[in-house]
């Protein structure tokens, strides 16, 4: 059975450079280059970059293109502004994610919605059900982007030298739109690895030459595997471990894009209800008190009963400990609570701690 | 880094390396690379049993989790204390300072069941070729 993967632009690029590849949801993309601690350690201290061509990008457009957004979603479009980006779950009816996304606000009915690669046809295909009755277009064009993230301390500097937007002018969660190394390119102040940084979206063709040119300059090559433990240590969701179609920003603790009184949305029922009730469970940090790590699935006992799972789990290099994300009830969810999680059948001791784990000096 | 002439070898990555009665046992240099940085080494108890394929402990790297087992039968002796605080050693030095546990074997010829060096690189050369 030989799936044919997927490539990204930078597939090539990547094997140039050493990175040992691996099949990343049906994309052939490099777990590590110079190894996960090294990486890990360049973000934090000076600057890695990514690719991270795989996510995907729709286009939401017309008149009505802020309302169609404004109804599936729990965030407030509205808040946004020419230049300004947001985190913001797209949900179904029950209140479960059908993703996280970020969504840029372009001109107040153009929109760039950036979502996760494995969900790029399901939310596609979501948005544009949403949008019967509406006059707003919803379009896939993740073929037309590639996308590098440039993260941690140096970033800025780095990557100054190859456009010619004032970078400092972009504030988090702010983007810009002009050229970097020649090409035409949206450049934001976001990322998924708790460091300060950007993520460009260029033209595919585009994407080789920028990379080496970065990496020239001084950019670690990053790999898949550094993202997930630099994103943890950050506490920054990850769709399929931590949340999915059976979870609820509520539940996820992430009741800060939940914006309640912004008009009706999808779920606002059963949002409102977990927001005053308490939801039945909740995504908490904890730490392992036992030595062990706990990964994702590994579930959480108490006596015979399983009570939660183990959505995320790693050892986090800059805490030097064994960290993880899980779903607990929630009156066993208070921080300073121990748990069990069943490590290859041995019950071993952790303890909710307060996230994020690692939090950046400013 | 090539692989030692004087261990032996098994399928599931360990290497033995036996003087008179007495087997060093730790992985190869192909399994510490596979497995990416190493920070966390589960080991049995000095004075333990194990018989061979049991498993005898497991290895954390940061990306993932792997069972270790013991090529060969016999009694713990010793385990590498070193391994707690400096899991990379495995790493930086798996068929040196990296080595796991010592086992006084019961039965030496359960060796002769394991691979040469020459073996274990033809076999490590199919297996990444997949």
């Amino acid at each position: 059975m030989d799936e044919v993967l997927k490539k990204t632009p930078l597939n090539q690029t990547h094997r140039d450079l050493g990175g040992k590849m691996v099949d990343f949801g049906g994309w052939d993309l490099p777990v590590q280059f110079s190894g996960i601690l090294e990486e890990h350690q360049a973000v934090r201290t000076d600057v890695g970059i990514f690719d991270v061509s795989h996510m995907g990008e729709l286009t939401v457009r017309g008149p009505q293109a802020a309302e169609l957004l404004q109804r599936a979603t729990c965030n407030d479009v509205t808040k946004l502004k020419d230049g300004v980006a947001h985190y913001n779950g797209l949900l179904y009816p029950n209140g479960g994610f059908v993703d996280d996304i970020l969504i840029y606000q372009l001109a107040p009915d153009d929109f760039f919605v950036v979502v996760n690669a494995s969900n790029t046809d399901k939310d596609f295909e979501w948005l544009r059900q949403s949008a019967s009755g509406l006059d707003a277009d919803v379009q896939n064009v993740s073929a037309d982007y590639a996308q590098l993230a440039i993260q941690g301390p140096n970033a800025e500097r780095l990557l100054q030298r190859f456009t010619d937007l004032q970078l400092a002018d972009i504030k988090y969660y702010r983007f810009a739109q002009g050229t970097v190394d020649g090409a035409p390119a949206i450049v934001s102040r976001t990322g998924y690895t708790g460091e300060d940084g950007f993520e460009v979206y260029v033209a595919p063709d585009h994407a080789p030459g920028l990379m080496r040119k970065l990496v020239d300059a001084g950019a670690k090559p990053c790999g898949l595997g550094a993202r997930d433990t630099l994103r943890l240590e950050a506490k920054m969701a990850l769709y399929g471990n931590d949340i999915d179609d059976t979870t609820t920003p509520i539940q996820a603790d992430l009741a800060w894009i939940v914006k309640l009184d912004k008009g009706d949305f999808v779920a606002r029922d059963v949002l409102q209800r977990e927001k005053a009730e308490g939801p039945p469970r909740r995504l908490v940090g904890f730490e392992m008190v036992d030595r062990g790590i706990a990964r994702h699935g590994y579930p959480i006992v108490d006596g015979n009963e399983e009570v939660g799972v183990v959505t995320s789990g790693t050892h986090s290099p800059t805490l030097k400990k064994a960290i993880g994300l899980a779903y607990l009830p929630l009156d066993k969810s208070a921080q300073g609570s121990e748990f069990h999680v069943l490590i290859r059948g041995k019950e071993t001791r952790a303890r909710v701690v307060p996230t994020p784990f690692y939090k950046r000096s400013k | 880094m090539s692989t030692p002439e004087d261990n032996r070898y098994a399928k599931s990555h360990e290497y033995v390396h036996l003087e008179g009665n007495v087997a060093t046992i730790g992985i190869t240099d192909y399994a510490q690379k596979e497995l990416g940085d190493v920070v966390f080494v589960e080991l049995p108890q000095v004075g333990s049993e194990l018989e061979a394929a049991d498993e005898l402990g497991s290895i954390e790297s940061v990306k993932a989790v792997s069972e270790l087992f013991s090529p060969v039968s016999g009694e713990v002796i010793e385990i590498n204390e070193a391994l707690a605080d400096n899991p990379a050693l495995v790493n930086t030095d798996p068929y040196g300072d990296g080595w796991m546990i010592r086992i006084r074997v019961s039965d030496p010829t359960e060796i002769d069941e394991l691979m040469t060096a020459e073996e274990y690189e033809e076999f490590i050369e199919k297996e990444s070729a997949h």
